[in-house]
């Protein structure tokens, strides 16, 4: 069996959204240079609070570029509220499966919507319970999904 | 195009390997060990192989042992060693901090048993030094284990340096030469080794078989218990054929390797001179004494695992020593041992290219690399970082 479903090989051959926004309304970035693995994700947020536009940016392995790919589809025209309820798994499943030495990568996906939403809050003074965001660092992320 | 250049991994089985062990799966597959004259066909072969690979190595005919391949051979190496060494209360190893897993592994086990373990420096270049070695040997020392060549960037160490002071210090020395088997001149009395594991599949021979060969006088302790083959000291039928194949395989590497390596030369020198030029890219490893085939580099801002799957796409096999193709946290503990920070490992390519190779393959590579890591740097966070200043350069 190839390492990678073929859906994970298409979102890496051919990622979706890949690129920056200018005039981001939030950004997030999580994960380190020195763990393999930073993503960083723009998203472009308009008066209803609905996603019209997401871009991103990943250094990492196929499953990190595909990881980022997925959520960027998963999470476009949803609102902000949708965004954060999308859970590593839920994009673990839309690629047809990750192998579990790569699981990190879609909580680092997960992770990086957050940061991205709550950059979009933050700026704009939306209120929020900051439960929500409890910051992991990578090497938490890591051991929260027994890497 | 179909580019194999990762023949630091594994190699095709040659022509003359593969027409040398065919009669031995189907005509004479005899068993060595059966008294009839047809097990004792095979009997002669295996004998024939023994002189064979003795001779490569300059070594005696009974002064080599066939195992399932390096690792077994290294395994076995260190434990005798270890083993012989406890006996006289010598309970220090020492060997280099870039060796392969299956000396490292082994050195690992035999420090849980109580052994202390002194692992070298192989500084930035990737090279051992000899006055390091001189000042990490103790009065307990009971082995030195050095590898001939490293397996991911290429560098050759001063063997004959080590077995040289080995020998004045009365240590047994053994020498991973895996890398190196069939791709440079080994002599083993000239360079003073004691033991040396060989692995079939790195010279065109098939994968599951190996030597070990180890210096009359050394007293090996088995790793695999059971009949008497291999003079007692390796149990299980042998692989006839496979070992008749790495003769082979080993005899005409060693006839060919002044004209294998003049032919290797230059792709590699093409390979280092065109990737290059790729900004922000490293040469690992210094290349003054190198095996011939292995290239290694980095490329900043991108990462391995994702590099080699694009080159997958077009057709070129590689390797990479990122956390993620190590299938751990970390990047490849030989880059580093050679003190590259983690962010620059991770983007790590490894080209190992053999006589097989075309300089028409060598030119798709250098088509297609820089491509590649252009397009990753495109949509990196980190390389964008980079270019705005946000982050140091580090290569």
């Amino acid at each position: 069996m190839a390492l990678y479903s073929e859906k994970v090989m298409d979102h890496f051959r051919n990622p979706r959204n890949v690129g920056q926004i200018d005039d981001a309304d939030g950004i997030g970035e999580v994960g380190n240079a020195k763990c393999g693995d930073i993503m960083r994700m723009y998203l472009k947020i308009d008066e209803n609070q609905v996603i019209t536009d997401v871009k991103f940016n990943t250094f990492g392995c196929g499953s990190a570029i595909a990881t980022s790919s997925m959520a960027t589809e998963l999470i476009k025209g949803k609102t902000v509220k949708e965004a954060l309820e999308l859970s590593n798994k839920a994009v673990v499943e839309a690629l047809d499966g990750l192998p579990v030495h790569k699981l990190h990568c879609s909580v680092l996906a997960e992770q990086a919507v957050r940061a991205a939403v709550k950059d979009y809050y933050d700026k704009n003074g939306i209120a929020y319970d900051p439960e929500d965001f409890r910051d992991m660092d990578e090497e938490e992320l890591h051991e929260h999904v027994g890497h | 195009m179909f580019v194999y250049a990762d023949n630091a991994a594994t190699t095709s089985v040659s022509k003359t390997a593969l027409e040398a062990m065919l009669p031995y799966l189907t005509q004479n597959y005899g068993n060595p060990s059966s008294l009839y004259s047809f097990g004792q066909k095979a009997q002669e072969a295996l004998q024939q192989a023994r002189e064979t690979v003795a001779r490569c190595l300059n070594a005696d005919p009974r002064e080599i042992y066939f195992t399932s391949g390096g690792s077994e051979a290294d395994n076995q190496a260190i434990v005798s060693a270890a083993r012989l060494g406890a006996r006289k209360g010598k309970k220090h190893l020492i060997s280099t901090k870039f060796e392969h897993h299956a000396v490292l592994h082994t050195l690992k086990k035999l420090e849980k048993e109580g052994f202390e373990v002194t692992l070298l420096d192989v500084h930035e270049d990737g090279v051992v030094r000899l006055e390091d070695l001189e000042a990490a040997i103790r009065e307990d020392t009971a082995l030195v284990t050095v590898m001939f060549a490293n397996n991911e960037i290429g560098t050759v160490q001063p063997i004959a340096e080590i077995g040289a002071l080995c020998r004045e210090k009365k240590i047994p020395f053994h020498c991973d030469a895996v890398q190196a088997a069939g791709h440079m001149p080994i002599d083993v009395k000239a360079m003073n080794i004691d033991m040396l594991a060989i692995s079939g599949h790195k010279f065109h021979a098939p994968k599951g078989v190996g030597a070990l060969y180890a210096r009359k006088g050394m007293v090996l302790s088995n790793i695999i218990e059971g009949g008497a083959q291999e003079r007692g000291k390796r149990a299980g039928t042998e692989n006839v054929a496979g070992i008749v194949a790495m003769a082979a395989a080993l005899e005409e590497s060693c006839a060919h390797m002044e004209e294998n390596t003049a032919k290797i030369i230059p792709m590699r020198d093409k390979l280092f001179a065109e990737l290059s030029k790729i900004p922000h890219s490293k040469i690992n490893g210094s290349l003054e004494k190198h095996v011939p085939g292995t290239v290694n580099m980095c490329f900043e801002g991108i990462e391995g695992e994702s590099l080699l799957l694009m080159l997958d796409d077009a057709g070129i096999c590689a390797s990479s020593g990122s956390a993620c193709t190590s299938g751990s946290l970390d990047p490849s503990h030989v880059l580093l041992a050679i003190g590259l920070p983690h962010e620059v490992a991770h983007g790590s390519l490894r080209l190992s290219i053999g006589e097989y190779n075309t300089m028409e393959e060598i030119d798709h590579i250098i088509e297609t690399v820089p491509k590649v890591v252009s397009y990753l740097r495109g949509m990196s966070p980190v390389w964008d970082e980079l270019q705005k200043g946000q982050r140091q350069h580090l290569i």
